[in-house]
């Protein structure tokens, strides 16, 4: 298979909830494209389509119509593309990073890290030199040991920012990834996703009301009521 | 990586103390079998002690232990003479209850032919029986000190020997003495009963016109003679001699009309299939119940434990873990719930079986198939918990 020039590829992507009278259309005709390496907001107000679009994207909403390619994969062609492994997909090739951090609160900042990593099949030797090696990276490196209960807001992020990392994929999805955070930590971890895009060569599709961030990404998809209203470019 | 061996690493003390209770609960399941093994080997301690390849019992009777069952001593020559038979014991039994140290003190009392078998089977402080009367050999568990007396009908008993525990089938502990003061305990009568019954046959004979005075007293004294006799027995014990037939000995001694001979395997079957039937189905439904109830304590707790556990599953489920790996952990931590609940159950009672007022016999089938049965459950109760982490969607993880 040809690799694509992009990591995300969205086209008249539409999410339809229900059927018959009840049905709601949640996402509407959705098309645009991320580079890898690129930081891309998805910016509206609450009830917009934005996690619709964020959880088609991240293979765990059927879209109902449309297409979507994710490095050079498509993974759904009106409806979810046959003989596709989609737990595999999120595995290798999707990194997921949440408003809540969800760190599994019984596994120590090392263990949360590590989980992603055996899960996607590598020997606990591997796992534990790639997940130093990350938190290092991260400034966590004092924390390896500790519970998340022990950790601050910014601390707890950027652990999630490590799994997620921690397979190499070709694209994270952050839902609200700043919305618990005050404005400082908030800011060093957009800096941070927005070294790691560069970096690691990710395509980063961040999902926020936030507007004290949107100096941050490269581009801005505005969404509202299921459309992508508007695009800003801030390169 | 082991996520149930993690979640219970962290959450150690709840896993604990959920584990303790649910140990205690299956320390009752325990000992309820503990109770009816203990109830077999009570019912069958005596049969077992005596070693005796035929009990010879009054006809149509269950006796001696089911049923009551009164032959004359006499009979136990007859027994003897009997082709095939090598020795013969004869034995009375009565439960007593008599009043000690302010408290209802109840035990077995077997009188037996000390120059045969069925004596105590061991003795482990003081001696065996010597004289012919008002000695005694007492078990261990009565905690009758040697030299002590005891009062037993109109005569006093002196404790010279201390067995080791021998109880009847209904738990109480054994205490022997010689054959004839068993009977006079059991069988003679009170001096005002002897008075009363006296008169009447005094009354009787006088009033009969036919006999002369010299005939009417030598049949009021064998009246008296048969009345107040007290040379009965509950059982004639019977060994046989080596190569002898048992079903053709048992037919031999039934020939006499007012006997029934019973082999050891019958008497075994009276005994335990009969005495204890009841208990044992008593025993068996509460064991049931309580194992139903640590199914549903268990489901509980797995189902509870999971749904604390939804936004983790979700998380996984969306960083693309397989099924296996949830499904594992709720698995995982059921079972060794179960272990060690099982541990605990299993130690609080090897440590207190001693200290129940009867006896607990833990065998090794009953505790392995009880483990097997254990397992079952937790890999059981489990389920609702995995069918509820099955059906978490990955989007749950997403959101405040």
């Amino acid at each position: 298979m040809d690799k694509s020039m992009y990591a995300i590829e969205v086209e008249n992507l539409t999410k339809i909830y229900g059927k018959g009278e009840t049905a709601v259309t949640a996402l509407r005709d959705a098309n645009f494209k991320v580079r890898p390496g690129e930081l891309v907001a998805i910016l509206g107000p609450s009830g917009s389509g934005k996690t619709t679009l964020l959880t088609c994207i991240g293979l765990i909403n059927e879209p109902t119509h449309g297409r979507v390619v994710i490095d050079g994969t498509a993974v759904a062609d009106d409806g979810w593309q046959s003989g596709i492994d989609l737990k595999k997909m999120r595995r290798e090739k999707l990194g997921f990073i949440f408003q809540a951090h969800n760190l599994i609160p019984f596994l120590t900042v090392q263990e949360n890290v590590m989980v992603a990593l055996e899960i996607n099949g590598l020997t606990r030797a591997e796992a534990k030199n790639r997940s130093v090696e990350l938190l290092n990276a991260l400034n966590l490196g004092h924390r390896v040991n500790n519970y998340p209960s022990a950790l601050s807001g910014g601390e707890s992020q950027r652990v999630a920012i490590a799994r997620a990392l921690a397979n190499r994929p070709s694209v994270i999805l952050a839902d609200e990834p700043t919305a618990a955070l005050d404005t400082e930590n908030g800011k060093n971890v957009m800096d941070l996703l927005k070294k790691l895009a560069v970096e690691n060569h990710s395509a980063i599709m961040v999902v926020t009301h936030d507007h004290r961030m949107v100096e941050n990404f490269d581009r801005i998809l505005q969404v509202s009521d299921g459309r992508i209203a508007g695009e800003t470019n801030n390169m | 990586m082991n996520l149930a061996i993690r979640d219970i690493r962290y959450h150690r003390g709840r896993f604990i103390l959920t584990s303790i209770g649910l140990g205690l609960l299956l320390g009752v399941v325990i000992s309820m079998g503990g109770i009816y093994r203990g109830l077999i080997a009570d019912a069958l301690a005596i049969l077992h002690a005596n070693r005796a390849d035929i009990w010879v019992v009054q006809q149509g009777t269950n006796g001696p232990f089911a049923e009551s069952s009164r032959i004359p001593e006499e009979i136990r020559y007859r027994i003897a003479a009997v082709p095939g038979v090598a020795a013969v014991s004869p034995v009375a039994f009565q439960t007593i209850q008599i009043e000690r140290n302010n408290k209802p003190f109840r035990f077995f009392l077997i009188g037996h032919d000390p120059d045969s078998f069925g004596g105590p089977p061991s003795i482990i402080a003081g001696r065996n029986i010597r004289q012919k009367h008002y000695e005694m050999v007492a078990a261990r568990s009565m905690k009758i000190a040697l030299g002590e007396k005891i009062r037993l009908g109109q005569n006093e008993y002196s404790v010279v020997g201390i067995s080791e525990n021998i109880v009847s089938s209904g738990g109480d502990p054994a205490a022997y003495v010689t054959l004839a003061d068993a009977q006079e305990i059991q069988f003679k009568k009170s001096n005002h009963a002897i008075r009363n019954e006296r008169a009447k046959i005094r009354a009787g004979v006088a009033g009969n016109k036919a006999l002369s005075p010299q005939q009417a007293e030598l049949l009021k004294q064998s009246i008296i003679a048969t009345t107040e006799s007290t040379h009965t027995v509950n059982a004639v014990m019977v060994r046989l001699a080596t190569g002898a037939d048992l079903q053709e000995t048992q037919e031999l001694i039934q020939r006499w009309n007012q006997l029934r001979a019973i082999s050891d395997k019958e008497q075994t079957a009276i005994l335990a299939k009969g005495m204890i039937e009841k208990a044992r189905m008593q025993l068996g439904l509460f064991r049931v119940i309580l194992l139903v109830i640590s199914a549903v304590i268990i489901s509980l707790i797995i189902y509870t434990s999971t749904l604390d556990k939804i936004r983790v599953i979700a998380t996984l489920k969306l960083i693309g873990s397989q099924n296996r790996v949830i499904v594992g952990m709720i698995l995982q931590q059921s079972l060794l719930m179960g272990i060690l609940a099982y541990v605990i159950g299993y130690l609080t009672i090897l440590l207190t079986y001693e200290k129940f007022p009867r006896r607990i016999v833990l065998e090794a089938f009953d505790l392995q198939s009880l483990f097997v049965i254990v397992m079952a459950i937790c890999t059981l109760s489990s389920f609702v918990g995995i069918r509820k982490a099955l059906k978490v969607e990955p989007a749950e993880a997403l959101g405040g």
